[in-house]
């Protein structure tokens, strides 16, 4: 296992798997105080309530200490204090960083400085690796497995970093994709040309339905208002990438729906009741997924 | 026809020739030509046969480590770097692109860690039909050779 978790690419197929076995785990029994003499930091430089919430319950049941901070308005980041010290002084406070900052590349650099294991909690708009494995955590849970699974994305697949990690987390398992966007928010040439090079097959469309038939896994992501620069193209595509109920008519029986959330428009509330919505206890899976990378990094191994 | 060297010769040094004119100055710039204090000559717009118009820089006394000079390949991948001895040319060296990058260039990310902090950016090589490119090890994003930016040695 790696020292760090700051993207999803430097762990290996097996280092995944082992991740997701160990979260079952803790899903099975997740009240594990095995890391009651530890100290996390959680510093959070941007406001995600739902991912600070869920690393902080998540030490919490491995019984660990939580310090940290949320808001950048009470640290002295707004004195001028660098990241660099910041860190050089927390790394003698905790014994694992989780650390959440809206620039680029942050948490590589805060992995550089540390001297305990860091975890990218989101790097601006790089990496969300623990999104990533709770992603693959719910799909073989909700699948019975990852390989060979026909996976379609929806939204935007320009921008959306939880999809470039998926894609790349999933090539390890033969999956084929569908990918639905806008034209303006296609899938980037660098992951097509990555996906053509790994033998995957994979199919584009501008239609939602034309997703959904065949489909194991329907991942929706938001299109994000501010990836715009022009307003106008925004109201144009916002709606039609929009779920609703009737479109679920010919999904396959355990198809599920899944969703980074927080979620705008793109899911009517009407799907939430159906048997194939899965995005809340997707989130829910986040917790166990943090307690196994947190419990790796910290512990040489882990009894149950 | 004139056979007068434009630019003079050295006794001992190294000289890069076959810059591309518009890249002379970043050549000097990702030297750290700047700081050196013996005497560095230099010419640009010179007629040649390869480039149409060429650069050419004579550091005298000065001799380069591979993983310093191989950094202009970004710029001049097609610079010979001639070392000389006694007026003598004694050993021709050909520019490999090196694995990585450190410093020098400037990530083009806005949004990158290294434009925000006193750091040092680093970058992986990647040669792309016959381009550099360059993936920053910290953001992950491609700088290409067309946004590249030199970091000035100046401050």
């Amino acid at each position: 296992m790696p020292n760090n978790l700051i993207t999803i690419q430097e762990y290996s197929k097996e280092e995944i798997l082992g991740a997701l076995e160990l979260a079952s785990k803790f899903e099975k029994e997740p009240n594990r105080p095995i890391l009651s003499d530890k100290v996390v930091a959680s510093l959070f430089y941007e406001p995600s309530t739902r991912t600070k919430l869920s690393f902080e319950s998540a030490a919490g049941r491995l019984g660990a200490k939580v310090i940290g901070f949320s808001d950048t308005t009470v640290t002295s980041e707004t004195k001028g204090e660098s990241l660099r010290d910041t860190i050089k002084i927390v790394t003698n406070y905790a014994d694992l960083i989780v650390i959440r900052h809206p620039l680029d590349g942050s948490a590589r650099f805060v992995a550089e400085i540390a001297t305990v294991p860091v975890i990218n909690a989101g790097d601006g708009t790089n990496q969300h690796p623990t999104q990533t494995l709770l992603d693959l955590y719910s799909i073989l849970k909700t699948q019975g497995r990852l390989e060979n699974l026909q996976i379609t994305i929806v939204g935007d697949l320009k921008y959306g970093r939880t999809v470039h990690s998926l894609i790349h987390a999933m090539s390890h398992f033969s999956p084929s994709f569908i990918f639905v966007s806008p034209h303006e928010l296609r899938l980037p040439q660098e992951y097509r040309d990555f996906l053509t090079s790994q033998a995957i097959p994979f199919k584009e469309s501008s239609n939602l339905e034309e997703g959904i038939e065949g489909a194991s896994i329907l991942y929706m992501t938001r299109v994000q208002k501010e990836r715009f620069s022009d307003p106008v193209e925004y109201e144009k595509v916002k709606e039609s990438y929009r779920l609703t109920l009737p479109m679920l008519k010919g999904a396959l029986p355990n198809m599920k729906i899944l969703h980074p959330l927080p979620r705008v428009n793109e899911i009517e509330i009407a799907v939430d009741d159906s048997p194939h919505a899965y995005y809340f206890q997707q989130a829910e899976n986040g917790i166990y997924v943090r307690m196994a990378i947190m419990a790796s990094l910290l512990l040489k191994r882990v009894d149950f | 026809m004139e056979k007068q060297l434009k630019v003079s010769a050295i006794k001992d040094g190294t000289v890069l020739d076959h810059i591309p004119s518009n890249q002379v100055f970043k050549v000097i710039d990702m030297l750290n030509l700047n700081k050196i204090s013996t005497q560095i000559t230099f010419g640009t717009n010179l007629d040649s046969k390869i480039l149409g118009k060429k650069g050419i820089i004579k550091i005298s006394n000065k001799f380069f480590a591979d993983e310093e000079i191989n950094r202009i390949v970004l710029v001049a991948p097609q610079a010979k770097i001639n070392i000389i001895h006694d007026f003598e040319v004694v050993e021709k060296r050909i520019l490999t692109v090196p694995h990585t990058i450190k410093g020098i260039v400037r990530c083009v990310n806005p949004n990158c860690i290294t434009n925000h902090q006193k750091m040092d950016t680093l970058f992986y090589t990647i040669v792309k039909n016959n381009e550099i490119e360059l993936k920053c090890h910290y953001c992950e994003r491609i700088t290409t050779q067309n946004n590249l930016k030199i970091i000035s040695s100046n401050h």
